[in-house]
């Protein structure tokens, strides 16, 4: 793991007027002299800008406007393991491989990946899609779950899961969360307990006996804003 | 004082002290890794768990301050228990842990016979480890032409970062990586850009990092270890020569708080290869126009025709940067018997004066009194270059400040490793301080402790006399000479120059200086010039003069002497060195001199003897009675006199009128500033790293 850099790397970094306006909010939450601990914030806008991975020259970019030894900010990178020092694909696919989404079939999932995409940790010819694993997402209960770009799609199987990833080649949107339609976190195939209509006779302001809730709510929460936002900015 | 009951006996230790130095008070020893005293605290090496009674876990005894245990129930005090079976099982889990991932490389390391970590292991571990699995490698990672790695071994003590950072100053190395992924390096792998990176070296506990340049030269156990004194700059840092046989091999810091703590710089550190290069190992004598090799007594022969009858006007010498107090005192016996008053241990030019009184060239407040100080003036210095363990010692002084410590420099910028401010470049922001009337006055009238810090830069120029003075007037001012506090401080460079003036080599008023005696020997009003050493004079001038040079290495005296008289380098005589504290202390033979090269001071007694008139002393003893019949404070050995704050209020009265010119830099190249150095193949390899561009893109320069 010595080498963490990409190996091409652009000639220069700089923030948009727009983050950079925003950085600088960011410097002057902190005291003078203590400007440094702006750079976790800095560093995630400037992965964000850059598309999903950060080149060596943002890392002296942000080191220089926080007045930082560049070791210090390579540290960090290199600690965090949601900065990628390499270049991911338009669609980042991270596949959570521990214990719940192992048991659930997160192995499946990762053949998948390694089926319509490639090799872990490489971007795929066409630029759309590199993926890797990563540890527990904290979505157990919907395992196996994988996140993409900035969105969890949850109770995966390799048939759902391939055919999230041909619509995201096909430039369709993809609603996030349960992929087999049940609400959020809530029991698999609906409710189970207190399902008796009876409790709810004179509750006004519960559910519908029986509902499940709306589906819109939950997924409204995680649905990418537009078209146009889609994927790594 | 917190009451602690250490492995069943009560002990008072001392407040705000961790229970790893508690316990080294009280004499029970802790194993530890990552723990040192003059760095912060990591806490990550877990080899110094104890058990504390009440305590449900085991605690890092490095991280644990004695006053934040709580009594027990019943009113005991805290109660450690350093050998319980548990603390024991701990420790030997660490270092199974340790060794996980620690090759089993002995045989070809290093640090074998000399590695924290085989002690410990033999000392504390459990017989095998249970691990059948592959161990994890690393690659090695490139760091300068000092320092070898071989990060397989790193143990992840991080020793070696947190000394770069918080004593050297230069954040350079860094761990990068998590877990197992861990690995120490720098960024992008350059070399580290620091004058005192060689201490990461004695730092690490593993053999991961070590001295480059004594890679597979020798086993600790086959070296002889000689405590001696360092001359690469003049504050005299405490070493350990350490040679097999006829060569010094390596050389190793030893601890001494007053001065050094327990750093050298790379120069002091690494010169080593230098000792036995360039060296002048037999007389040597210039006939039609060559050098040719010689016996002593024709050498002598050549030099008395020459002396013979000569006026003693027309006799000069200079002493150099590197000589010891014995033979300046020698050879200031000789120049009064051919009868010249024309001598000057000053190559530079300093405008330094004994008879202004002791204090008045030394550093009064001390080395160790920068820890008490809180306000600097900076004056023509850079002390980085200059005295880099010294600049080690502002640094801890400035990070450890509460609030912003107030630096001041007046001359040329430079990283110094700390921030200051920028007064000026000349006499002029130096005469404003003077009178009071410069913003920066104030902050340093506020501070109770103030240092003012005159550089060779500032005094080595013409009216370097009125600088000083300048200087003094500036100390007053700022209140640095109050009560018991004595902050003017002259900094000096060549570790012979307090000896010298100490000793009264210079001119007296109405006699030529080294820039006199140069102008007299271009002119061709000088006969014979004797160096002792001196190598940093510009030797073009020296016109038609017979040079005849005393000293160890071919250098430039060398190359224009037309007698070379081949004398001992600093590892090969004892010697005393004043230090820029005025402190004297004395170096110690480690190895004998080359070929038929000898102690300086003898080669000056036979040639007395050859001239006529033998000096009075047949032996370093009978010599150095008679020197301390004159100067008593060279046999205060490793102690100070106090200094006389008179002296300076004195020079401070006096009306001084400066020049305009800024004040330069006085060391061009740190890693060539000495014979010595200047024979070393790695400072001339860390010169060249040092030259090249890479530093000024990186911005990390050290």
């Amino acid at each position: 793991m010595s080498v963490r850099l990409a190996v091409e790397q652009p000639e220069g970094f700089a923030f948009t007027p727009a983050n950079l306006e925003w950085a600088k909010t960011q410097i002057k939450k902190y005291p003078e002299g203590r400007q440094a601990s702006a750079v976790l914030s800095l560093l995630w806008r400037a992965q964000e800008q850059i598309g999903g991975w950060l080149p060596e020259p943002a890392l002296r970019y942000i080191a220089d406007m926080l007045d930082m030894a560049y070791i210090r900010v390579y540290e960090l990178v290199t600690f965090y393991t949601m900065f990628n020092l390499v270049p991911v694909g338009r669609y980042y696919v991270q596949v959570c491989g521990t214990t719940p989404c192992m048991l659930g079939g997160a192995e499946d999932i990762k053949d998948a990946c390694r089926k319509h995409i490639g090799e872990k940790d490489h971007v795929s010819d066409d630029g759309m899609f590199s993926w890797t694993e990563v540890e527990c997402l904290g979505a157990c209960v919907n395992a196996p779950m994988a996140q993409i770009n900035k969105y969890y799609y949850e109770d995966l199987t390799p048939k759902n899961f391939e055919s999230i990833l041909k619509r995201l080649r096909a430039g369709e949107d993809v609603e996030p969360g349960p992929q087999d339609g049940r609400q959020t976190s809530a029991p698999a195939g609906g409710p189970n307990t207190l399902t008796d209509p009876a409790l709810y006779a004179n509750d006004p302001s519960g559910p519908e006996p029986g509902s499940a809730g709306t589906t819109v709510m939950a997924s409204e929460a995680k649905r990418p804003a537009s078209k146009h936002e889609k994927g790594p900015r | 004082m917190p009451k602690l009951i250490i492995n069943d006996v009560e002990h008072d230790v001392p407040d705000g002290i961790t229970l790893i130095q508690a316990c080294e008070l009280v004499g029970v020893e802790i194993a530890r890794f990552c723990f040192h005293e003059r760095l912060s605290i990591a806490g990550n090496c877990r080899m110094c768990l104890v058990e504390i009674a009440g305590m449900p876990k085991l605690v890092a005894s490095c991280a644990m301050s004695v006053n934040d245990l709580r009594l027990g129930r019943d009113g005991t005090p805290p109660t450690i228990m350093t050998e319980s079976p548990t603390a024991k099982k701990a420790r030997e889990g660490t270092l199974e842990f340790l060794l996980i991932n620690h090759p089993l490389d002995c045989p070809i390391c290093d640090q074998g016979g000399e590695c924290d970590l085989q002690d410990q292991t033999m000392a504390y571990g459990y017989d095998a480890g249970r691990f059948q699995d592959n161990k994890r490698a690393v690659t090695d990672k490139y760091l300068g032409p000092l320092i070898k790695t071989s990060m397989t071994r790193c143990i992840h003590c991080t020793h070696c970062v947190r000394f770069m950072t918080e004593v050297a100053g230069v954040d350079e190395l860094g761990s990068i990586g998590r877990g197992e992924d861990t690995e120490i390096t720098t960024y992008l792998e350059h070399g580290m850009r620091s004058n005192l990176s060689g201490n990461v070296v004695d730092l690490c506990p593993v053999g991961a990092l070590t001295s480059k340049p004594y890679a597979y030269i020798a086993r600790p156990w086959e070296l002889a270890k000689t405590p001696s004194i360092d001359v690469m700059d003049a504050i005299g840092s405490a070493i350990r020569v350490d040679a097999r046989g006829r060569e010094v091999l390596r050389i190793l810091p030893r601890i001494n708080d007053a001065i050094n703590e327990e750093w050298i710089s790379d120069k002091a550190r690494h010169v080593w290869d230098g000792l036995r290069t360039q060296r002048l190992d037999q007389p040597y004598v210039r006939r039609s126009g060559k050098l040719e090799p010689a016996t002593w007594d024709e050498t002598f022969g050549v030099i008395a025709k020459k002396l013979k009858g000569l006026d003693g006007a027309r006799f000069a010498a200079i002493a150099g940067d590197l000589s010891a107090a014995e033979e300046i005192f020698a050879l200031k016996q000789l120049a009064e018997q051919i009868g010249s008053p024309n001598i000057d241990c000053r190559q530079d030019g300093a405008k330094l004066d004994p008879a202004l009184g002791r204090a008045t060239y030394l550093f009064n407040t001390t080395i160790a009194g920068i820890d008490d100080a809180d306000a600097f003036l900076l004056i023509g210095t850079d002390p980085r270059v200059e005295a880099p363990v010294l600049n080690a010692r502002i640094h801890t002084r400035w990070r450890k400040a509460e609030q912003r410590l107030p630096i001041g420099l007046i001359g040329t910028e430079a990283d110094l490793t700390y921030g200051y401010d920028y007064l000026g470049a000349g006499p002029e922001a130096l005469a404003k301080i003077a009178d009071g009337s410069h913003a920066f006055v104030k902050a340093l009238k506020d501070a109770k402790h103030p240092m003012v810090i005159v550089g060779q830069a500032a005094l080595a120029r013409p009216d370097g006399a009125a600088v000083l003075t300048l200087a003094a007037k500036a100390a007053k001012t700022i209140g640095a000479l109050d009560g018991d506090w004595n902050g003017f401080n002259v900094l000096h460079d060549a570790a012979a120059r307090a000896a010298g003036l100490d000793l009264g080599f210079v001119p007296g008023k109405k006699d030529l200086d080294v820039e006199a005696i140069l102008d007299a020997a271009g002119k061709g009003n000088m006969d014979v010039v004797y160096l002792l050493g001196a190598d940093e004079i510009d030797m073009d001038r020296l016109g038609k003069a017979f040079v005849i040079y005393q000293g160890s290495h071919g250098d430039q005296g060398a190359h224009r002497a037309d007698v070379i008289l081949p004398g001992a380098a600093y590892t090969e005589k004892d010697g005393t060195y004043v230090n820029t504290e005025g402190r004297a202390q004395m170096t110690a033979r480690a190895i004998f001199p080359p070929g038929d090269a000898r102690e300086d001071w003898t080669i000056l007694r036979a040639l007395s003897a050859v001239l006529g008139q033998a000096l009075p002393f047949d032996s370093l003893q009978d010599l150095r009675a008679k020197m301390y019949e004159v100067h008593p404070n060279l046999a205060l050995l490793d102690l100070i006199e106090p200094s006389d704050v008179a002296a300076i209020i004195k020079l401070a009265s006096k009306a001084a009128k400066p020049g305009r010119e800024r004040f330069g830099l006085k060391i061009e190249d740190y890693y060539l500033s000495n014979p010595v150095a200047r024979a070393s193949s790695i400072m001339a390899s860390l010169s060249a790293m040092h030259a090249d561009g890479s530093e000024k893109a990186t911005g990390t320069d050290g």
